[in-house]
């Protein structure tokens, strides 16, 4: 079989998501005990379409991106649950040499910090020719072409005389284009980027966020944004994730979720942006840290945070997912009240 | 629902004609107070990550190419420049020994020594003097020099390259295959140098310089192995190779084309201190006579018929034994230079 069939099988007549994960959960074997990182997580995503997956850091964003990429090391961690199918096929206890072949051509990561995801030791056009040489087989001085290209695509200034300079000899938002050029070189149907601007400043941010909506248009490819900044999510994504300690706490499209939140949670995200409207003397944070994994609190994982709690949310069973309307579930015993009671937010 | 969040929300909830009150007011101070402790320990907490992230040597804080760094701090170090001149000169002696002295008419080495000549002291003639056989430690000197740093420049060669394969294959598959290299690497750390290359030198017969050769590579390897273990391990950490795997490049591409490039650093060091290590190891077996046989010969062979004459004629003895020793030390003080070069903490 040639590669070109290989890329486009199952790919014939698949009307379905581009991506559905479902009920997925992740464990890791630690000395302290077994952290149970992702608890549940599903949804799904078409090609074209852009999500965002929500949270603060242990969230478990970044480990049902690493576990959809199949890079998780494993062991220590395993999927005791859950499946994750692209285009209908379980990708949940692929082997390894078809999982390769997968990466890369079908499904590509950005990393948050592109420094230190680059080799220091190779120069970034070796890096990205080696993508040609590596899935395509082709020739040095072709891949040297089709490297310039991309780079060009990407919109890195002289692609062609950079094309032998290292990575620390670029800035924060050109190595980032790097990483991209490198991540769509094989024009995957699905992109994921985690936190692909959080180490890059504002105008930086904007640049690159605008460069990967051109891309995903372009290529109808469909995009998994991993991030813990709302404001980066507005203008992107159709829908959003929520996760908090590992589970979904709320899920809906974007103006559902900034127009009526439907959890606490999601609330105290959303007024911990700041807004250039309002003068505020100190922007009102999320009191309080996330939970270790190892100790999850009982019932509510926000419980211990929440200004709403109540005894219920003290005591199991967790809060389970309530639809408040169509498309939007929120993991909270008070999800209705808290979405009737819409605009909370400022 | 009096409290939400914030101070504002409280006071928002009681702008419909509420007066604020003082208790309120306190309980905003007291949010803001925890807030704040938060947000310190939040700072704290990403300040002690920053600084972890810093303390990796090779690539943490400013990864950068770590060959161009490493000449740059190179060309600015006087030890550099002292050590190479001195190690160029040895290596023009080693290579083109034939520029320096003129086997036919000073002496002859093989065959042809004159015993006319024994143990003459240095003069014009015999500018280092002559041994008991009549030769030109001069002319023996110049051509000794090839054999000693052939066995110091395969030795280390292989030494490094056997060294890192194992430990870059320990350090990057870990689990049973890391256990196994590691118990094998113990073992052999356990073989004392001198004694274990004395035993195997007995048994076994070499040509040439095989035979040293052999001995230093099967008993020095394994502290390169070492140090690429560790190495790989904390590259294999690194997110490009995370970002590589999700490239869909294979295990062992990530292996030789991005962790071992970035794990070999220190043993580059170990490879050129170990070159003047073994210079000097070769000289001591051929010193008690397990080195070179006859005809080869080679600064420590010199050094070992000089024993029996030394009272007598100390030249004998001090040229070779000088060469020697100011070659080890210049690969040695290089192998620092090149050390500090590559550490990227010592930088400014």
């Amino acid at each position: 079989m040639s590669r070109a069939v290989r890329k486009t099988a199952g790919a014939e007549g698949w009307t379905g998501p581009l991506l559905s994960v479902e009920d997925l959960n992740v464990q890791f074997k630690t000395r302290d005990g077994l952290v149970r990182a992702v608890n549940g997580v599903s949804f799904e995503l078409n090609a074209g379409e852009t999500i965002a997956i929500l949270g603060e850091s242990g969230s478990g964003k970044s480990v049902t991106a690493q576990a959809v990429m199949g890079i998780l090391d494993m062991p220590p961690a395993s999927i005791p649950k859950g499946s994750i199918r692209l285009k209908g096929r379980e990708l949940v206890g692929l082997s390894e040499k078809d999982y390769r072949e997968i990466r890369g051509t079908q499904i590509a990561m950005i990393f948050q910090d592109a420094l230190s995801s680059l080799n220091p030791v190779i120069s970034v056009g070796e890096q990205i020719a080696e993508m040609y040489r590596l899935h395509d087989g082709l020739s040095r001085s072709d891949a040297k072409t089709a490297a310039i290209d991309v780079m060009q695509r990407v919109r890195i200034p002289a692609a062609a005389q950079r094309f032998g300079d290292y990575p620390h000899q670029f800035s924060g938002g050109m190595r980032q284009r790097i990483m991209i050029a490198m991540m769509i070189s094989q024009r995957p149907q699905l992109l994921i980027a985690d936190e692909p601007t959080t180490a890059l400043d504002v105008t930086v941010q904007a640049q690159v966020m605008e460069l990967l909506a051109e891309l995903q248009r372009d290529s109808d490819m469909g995009l998994i944004l991993i991030t813990h900044d709302l404001g980066v999510v507005a203008d992107v994504a159709q829908r959003i994730t929520v996760m908090y300690a590992g589970r979904t706490m709320e899920q809906g499209t974007v103006d559902e979720i900034y127009d009526q939140p439907a959890n606490p949670y999601t609330i105290g995200l959303l007024e911990s942006i700041p807004k250039l409207a309002e003068t505020v003397e100190r922007l009102p944070a999320i009191r309080g840290l996330p939970p270790n994994l190892l100790q999850v609190p009982p019932g509510c994982p926000f419980h211990p945070r929440c200004p709403l709690a109540q005894d219920v949310c003290r005591r199991d069973p967790r809060p389970p997912l309530e639809t408040v309307s169509e498309g939007h579930v929120s993991s909270c015993w008070f999800a209705k009240e808290v979405h009737a009671r819409g605009g909370l937010r400022v | 629902m009096s409290e939400f969040f914030s101070g504002r929300r409280e006071t928002e909830a009681l702008t419909d004609g509420e007066p604020v009150t003082d208790q309120l007011l306190d309980q905003v101070g007291e949010d803001a107070e925890r807030d704040s402790q938060a947000l310190a320990d939040q700072v704290r907490r990403q300040e002690a990550e920053a600084a972890a992230s810093e303390q990796l040597p090779v690539s943490g804080a400013r990864p950068r190419s770590l060959l161009g760094d490493a000449w740059y701090e190179l060309r600015h170090r006087p030890i550099f420049w002292v050590s190479s001149v001195v190690i160029v000169a040895v290596l023009a002696i080693a290579i083109f020994p034939n520029a320096f002295a003129d086997v036919d008419e000073t002496s002859s080495l093989t065959g042809g020594c004159n015993f006319d000549n024994y143990l003459q002291p240095p003069s014009s003639q015999f500018w280092f003097g002559t041994d008991q056989l009549g030769c030109d430690v001069y002319s023996l000197t110049i051509f000794g020099a090839r054999p000693s740093l052939a066995v110091g420049l395969i030795a280390s060669l292989l030494t490094v390259a056997l060294g890192s394969a194992i430990g870059v294959i320990a350090g990057f598959y870990g689990g049973w295959i890391d256990a196994v290299l590691s118990r094998i690497v113990d073992i052999f750390f356990g073989l004392p140098l001198l004694l274990g290359g004395i035993v195997v030198l007995t048994a076994i017969s070499f040509p040439s310089i095989w035979g040293v050769v052999f001995v230093l590579v099967v008993l020095g390897w394994v502290s390169a192995a070492r140090l690429v273990r560790s190495t790989t391990i904390e590259a294999k950490g690194q997110d490009y190779v995370m970002a590589a795997r999700a490239l869909g490049a294979s295990n062992s591409r990530i292996m030789w084309r991005h962790v071992l490039p970035n794990a070999i650093g220190p043993s580059i060091v170990v490879a050129v201190i170990g070159l003047g290590v073994y210079i000097g190891a070769e000289a001591t077996f051929s010193y008690l006579g397990l080195g070179l046989q006859d005809p080869d010969f080679s600064w420590g062979t010199m050094i070992s018929s000089a024993q029996e004459v030394f009272f007598q004629a100390p030249w004998t003895l001090l040229f070779p034994a000088g060469f020697l020793t100011l070659t080890i030390l210049a690969f040695i003080l290089m192998g620092d230079a090149v050390s500090e070069a590559l550490d990227p903490k010592r930088q400014k």
